[in-house]
């Protein structure tokens, strides 16, 4: 698990940063009012930036979108974020192609089937906090899900398109 | 009256304003063309300006400007930071700002004495060697893409204490500039610490309803209130002699979360405007003659605590363990002493002590506020070359 180091900027934001991989270290600064700087720290230098990178707030959307997609995609079943004694928590994107795109979330029955409760749902940006029944998901939506590490593999399972590929 | 015709006193009001206003615009200009701070060229604007031209017309509205000016930056400086990374900052921070007073307000004290000013100027000059300039290390940290840098919380951290120390200096300087009996300062001293005290737990914990009750969707009413506020308590806090500065400071940081951050954006213009009619107002008390006189002293001091804040800086980012270079850049932005060091010295000026203080912060904040941000630039140059020479490890 890579471990996130946070440093408070009095007056500017706050600072994230992590060791990549292959070792190279990123940080993010996240100024209060709400732009971000993404910067790769120097190899000679640990202490300096190298390069810096100024994202204002319609930037980073596109950017997290860029690679939150790419992350849900590849990693299924890895992909649980946060895990508190036997509950998780996760976003799931819905592929256009699943059979639960266009259905409402009564009529997929998550809870009957997986055990696991969607919690909010974001549609371009916006955010449905604790959606109804009658909810219609709708492709491109992510559905942010808590429930067993199991319920939520099974509902990963049902928001991509059908087994043939 | 500004609309009588042909009022001649009004139009040459226009006119002085005009030329100082425009004046500055290029001197800004310059700045920015060459990644300066401006404040040095506000000041020898306004001490060219009061040495060629006798501004009978315009003085008021410069002197009261200037006074807005001091409310502004108080009150802006506050609103930077929250209540709760005042209180952490102070936690973690603590020992680095016990180092940087002793290191850095000791010298300016001494000095003050050993010219033979008296204690009350000595302790204003302790205070102007100590704080250094939060707008003009902002800005250079910002400039050269330091921000993510790993010394940079030292650096900042630094800068909140040093605020927070401003929350209880300058109520007890204006209550000593006041005057009366030892006795009878110390007693209104106490109270006025006191004051401010009690004044930043109540806006520590009541800063959220303050907020509340004063946030408007519209700009012009949110501008109106805050700026009123400010004015009132800046006011009151005169009247109850805690320095209107320390009042706006203390709304600054009363005011949080969407509040603060409008205010923020909606009082800035009006911040830079009043800022630097305050650098002009202070250039035009300083009668140009003295400035060669104290010159030599203000160099002297000037590299005396430069050195004292490189130790301050390279100590703090080394304590978070910072490498050498780091601990260098860190130590060199703290360098620049500024706006706040001019604010401390005005307020002795205003109260008519000693003239060679005025023209000493001057030449010293003239020295500091350039050779600073000159400094922390080529500092990693310099310190390779350096290590080269001497063979260091990083």
């Amino acid at each position: 698990m890579t471990e996130v180091e946070e440093t408070p900027l009095p007056g500017v934001g706050v600072r994230h940063d992590f060791s990549t991989k292959s070792g190279s270290r990123v940080g993010v600064v996240s100024h209060r009012t709400g732009c971000r700087e993404l910067m790769l720290y120097s190899e000679d230098d640990p202490d300096a930036c190298e390069t810096t990178l100024r994202l204002e707030e319609e930037d980073v959307r596109v950017l997290a979108d860029l690679l939150g997609a790419a992350h849900v995609t590849e990693s299924l079943a890895k992909h649980i974020q946060h895990e508190i004694e036997g509950l998780a928590m996760s976003w799931l994107r819905v592929s256009p192609d699943s059979p639960c795109a266009g259905a409402t979330l009564a009529e997929i029955g998550l809870r009957t089937h997986t055990g696991i409760s969607v919690v909010a749902v974001i549609r371009d940006g916006a955010t449905t906090p604790s959606p109804g029944a009658e909810f219609v998901l709708a492709g491109e939506d992510t559905a942010v899900v808590v429930g067993t590490t199991e319920g939520i593999r099974r509902a990963t399972e049902l928001f991509q398109p059908p087994l043939d590929r | 009256m500004m609309l009588a015709a042909g009022d001649g006193a009004g139009a040459s009001i226009f006119l002085e304003l005009g030329i100082v206003i425009v004046g500055l615009a290029l001197l800004a200009r310059i700045a920015i063309r060459t990644g300066f701070s401006p404040i040095p060229l506000y000041l020898l604007a306004g001490l060219v300006f009061g040495a060629v031209r006798d501004t009978s017309f315009s003085q008021d509205f410069i002197e009261v400007g200037g006074q807005i000016g001091v409310i502004l930056l108080l009150f802006m400086l506050g609103l930077e930071y929250s209540a709760s990374e005042l209180s952490s900052t102070l936690r973690s921070g603590f020992r680095a700002g016990v180092l940087d007073a002793l290191l850095n307000f000791t010298p300016g004290l001494l000095a003050g004495l050993v010219i033979g000013w008296g204690w009350l100027p000595a302790l204003l000059l302790g205070g102007v060697t100590y704080i250094s300039s939060s707008g003009v290390i902002a800005k250079v940290i910002t400039d050269l893409g330091r921000l993510g840098n790993r010394e940079t919380p030292a650096i900042l951290s630094i800068l909140v204490i040093e605020d927070l120390v401003m929350a209880f200096y300058l109520p007890l300087i204006a209550v000593l500039l006041v005057g009366g009996g030892l006795l009878a300062g110390l007693s209104s001293v106490a109270i006025a610490v006191a004051a401010a005290g009690v004044a930043l737990v109540v806006a520590l914990r009541f800063g959220g309803i303050m907020s509340r009750a004063i946030f408007h969707r519209s700009d012009e009413v949110l501008l109106l209130s805050t700026l009123g506020i400010v004015l009132l308590v800046a006011g009151a806090a005169e009247e109850l002699r805690v320095s209107a500065a320390v009042g706006a400071f203390l709304v600054g940081i009363a005011l949080s979360g969407q509040v603060a951050e409008r205010a923020e954006t909606l009082v800035m213009p009006l911040r830079d405007f009043f800022a630097a009619t305050f650098f002009v107002f202070f250039g035009l008390q300083i009668d140009i003659g003295e400035l060669p006189g104290v010159l030599p002293a203000a160099a002297a001091i000037a590299a005396f605590t430069a050195a004292t804040k490189i130790w301050t800086g390279v100590w703090a980012a080394r304590r978070i363990g910072v490498a050498l270079r780091g601990r260098w850049r860190a130590g060199t932005a703290l360098i620049a002493r500024g706006e706040f060091s001019i604010v401390i010295a005005g307020l002795g000026v205003a109260a008519g002590l000693d003239a060679e203080l005025g023209a000493l912060a001057a030449g010293y904040v003239l020295i500091l506020a350039v050779f600073g941000p000159l400094a922390t630039r080529y500092s990693d140059g310099l310190v390779d070359t350096v290590r080269l020479r001497l063979a260091v490890p990083p």
